[in-house]
């Protein structure tokens, strides 16, 4: 199966999904919520600011948007590449 | 109708219902105990997920873990939902294409060795029963108080009902036990929390109150909170004190263990196709998130009323005097609570008032002094664990959302100790005995060794939760840490790397395991036994990282070992990469063989 073009490419654009949304994963929460959070202080939200806003409710929000994107992505993925389940 | 009766009510009404489902689906083959015929769909399996899922820890303990420390403990939101990015990315429809029952099946293929599979099986066990020493100590927390009972009875009790049902339904009973016990849990959590956010901020969705206006002072409510905890010489709420470091490191092992952990891998193994694996993650943290939303304003709208009930005319008033408790209805939830155990106080000075405010802050001890309330803080013992359980108490809300709430967390308690001890007897039975032992045994003693394995693993949990390392939460983190530093880089690399090998796989999951077992013992006292530990958690081995933290490195530390391993030794075979090839594409996955 090594040999076969379309499973390669078909992996190799996975790879590149799968790796843009972890960027997203770690920069809502170790980002946004954590490392960066000193950076967002000025934007005030309800008593409190983006950062904690993001490590309490925003990150949890944006890790749904990410696995039903990839769900999503994937399965045209898998038909574009005719390795859809039949 | 009195309370305790009332408790007894919802409770018992509650177990009838996840008795009866799982009489009803009761599995007849192999392949319905362990999988449930993969005819689950995504949705249902997403609900079943979520109450597998979220255990005593999420329910019992996580919200009064916030309360008490505030943002520096939204790890344990971040770090109990972002796990279920790596799984959805990561793992669930390349295991589900495997198509085998279990994880460490596909850990004993992938790296062609027994050896791997009984490795992957011993550290499935280590983290399953840290895991559900947690979960007795929620039970025994909810059964000693609902129930007014001893520690030792409502854990004996509890135990006896997981048993019942766990046993004689495997996963298909499971699954539809668990989806009920979904619709009990988040009922009984989001009650209680729509009525004391219409309270305190007039929203009926918490989440949104919790960033909302506090309606008796106009302030924004997280403003109100800040400064009343301030005035009693706390940290802040909302502001970072913990090290970063730590914070970090914590919620990644809880991140990675999530991903790594058993009983929900397994959840993937029981939709029909590739296609609704990836589905069902998302579904499962969509129900998830209704409860991981909530409970930061459970948290902070706990602590507010709490604070308020001490000092019932502000904090620059008096403190709450012992006869307004004794006569003053909405403290009588305290004096029940003071009999478990796990709720205190003392009128230290003699004054006739608690005075709750934090007597390590040297300024806030010497105004104290001056007001004339002591220099001690007289609340004396505040168990974390108790908070969502007393909240509704605390709140004054009706009787009939008290007994909800003692019925949601033992739901809670229940349905994750089910799954865990179904994980644990898989383990035994058809990896430890049909894959290694006796290869020949028939189904019926199969499924006869998964219940008496069952049976001993609840006996072993039953016994190690009489004397947990921890507040809930916190024994569960110590679970997450072990599945993070042992299963989940033996999984992702199995999949995404067709370098590693056989021997690679081995030397990282038992480097991985043993240096953060060993890491675990040393901070928490060696086989969890009190006074044997040589560090504390306030005062760590290495750098600022705590026991519960540590599961990061060891993951870190099982990557390494297995790369170094591997490319020092020689190739997979080519049936191996063609494993792996065929695991990355969907087409041509089946139903799973239950021999192999």
């Amino acid at each position: 199966m090594s040999d076969k073009p379309e499973n390669n490419a078909y992996w190799a654009t996975n790879i590149k999904i799968v790796t843009w949304c972890l960027v997203i994963w770690a920069l809502v929460s170790f980002g946004f919520g954590i490392l960066l959070r000193p950076l967002l202080s000025g934007i005030a939200v309800g008593g409190s600011d983006l950062g904690f806003w993001f490590a309490q409710q925003g990150s949890i929000l944006v890790f749904l948007g990410i696995i039903f994107f990839y769900a999503w992505r994937m399965n045209k993925l898998d038909a574009e590449h005719g390795v859809d389940e039949q | 109708m009195d309370q305790f009766v009332l408790n007894w009510i919802f409770i018992g009404a509650s177990f009838v219902l996840y008795i009866g489902i799982a009489v009803w689906a009761r599995a007849g083959s192999t392949s319905e105990f362990y999988a449930a015929g993969r005819g689950v769909h995504p949705v249902v399996n997403g609900m079943a997920t979520g109450a597998d899922w979220m255990s005593a820890a999420s329910f019992i303990s996580m919200a009064g873990l916030i309360a008490f420390t505030g943002y520096d403990n939204s790890t344990f939101l971040m770090g109990w939902t972002g796990g279920y990015v790596l799984l959805a990315l990561m793992l669930a429809p390349y295991l589900r294409k495997f198509g085998k029952f279990t994880v460490s099946e596909f850990i004993g293929d992938r790296f062609y060795s027994p050896t791997a599979r009984l490795v992957a099986v011993i550290c499935l066990i280590v983290a399953s029963i840290t895991y559900v020493i947690g979960q007795m100590t929620g039970v025994g927390v909810a059964f000693g108080r609902f129930l007014e009972v001893d520690n030792t009875t409502g854990l004996l009790i509890g135990a006896a009902v997981v048993f019942a049902y766990a046993v004689f339904g495997g996963m298909k009973g499971v699954t539809y036990t668990q989806v009920a016990q979904y619709v009990v849990l988040i009922t009984a959590y989001t009650i209680p929390a729509i009525f004391i956010s219409m309270q305190l901020t007039g929203n009926p969705i918490p989440a949104l109150g919790l960033f909302g206006d506090h309606v008796a002072s106009g302030e924004p409510l997280l403003a109100k909170l800040d400064a009343v905890v301030a005035e009693l010489g706390f940290n802040e709420y909302t502001t970072h004190h913990a090290d970063t470091l730590n914070m970090v490191l914590f919620t990644l092992s809880l991140m990675i263990g999530t991903a790594g952990l058993p009983h929900v891998i397994m959840r993937f193994f029981t939709v029909p196709t590739v296609a609704s694996a990836r589905w069902s993650a998302g579904w499962a943290l969509v129900f998830i998130a209704l409860l991981y939303l909530t409970a930061p304003a459970v948290g902070a709208m706990a602590r507010l009323n709490i604070s308020e009930l001490m000092w019932p005319g502000g904090t620059d008033g008096e403190p709450v005097s012992t006869e307004m408790m004794e006569a003053d209805e909405k403290y009588a939830w305290m004096a029940t609570w003071q009999k478990t155990g796990l709720l205190g106080w003392e009128d230290k000075n003699g004054d006739g008032k608690i005075a709750y405010f934090n007597d390590k802050d040297a300024d806030k001890v010497a105004e104290m002094e001056a007001a004339g309330w002591g220099a001690e803080n007289e609340l004396t013992n505040f168990n974390r664990d108790i908070l969502v359980l007393a909240n509704p108490e605390i709140a004054n809300l009706p009787s009939w959302v008290i007994a909800l709430v003692a019925a949601g967390g033992l739901a809670a308690a229940l349905s994750t100790a089910a799954g865990l001890l179904l994980a644990i007897s898989s383990a035994v039975s058809h990896d430890l005995l049909k894959g290694q032992l006796t290869p020949n045994m028939s189904e019926a003693n199969e499924l006869l060794s998964a219940r008496l394995a069952m049976a001993g693993a609840i006996a072993v949990a039953t016994y190690l939760g009489l004397n947990p390392p921890g507040f809930a939460a916190q024994t569960v983190a110590l679970a997450f840490g072990l599945a993070a530093a042992s299963i989940f880089p033996a999984l992702m690399m199995g999949i995404f790397s067709k370098r590693i090998n056989n021997k690679g796989a081995v030397a990282g999951m038992l480097v991985g395991l043993v240096v953060t077992l060993v890491y675990i013992f040393l901070h928490k006292g060696w086989f969890f036994i009190p006074g044997t530990n040589s560090f504390t958690d306030a005062d760590p081995l290495l750098l600022t990282i705590k026991s519960t933290s540590f599961g990061a490195v060891g993951a870190m530390l099982n990557f390494a070992t297995a790369y170094v391993v591997s490319n020092a030794t020689e190739e997979p075979p080519a049936e191996i990469v063609e494993l792996v090839e065929s695991v990355r594409v969907p087409r041509g996955a089946g139903a799973a063989a239950a021999d192999h």
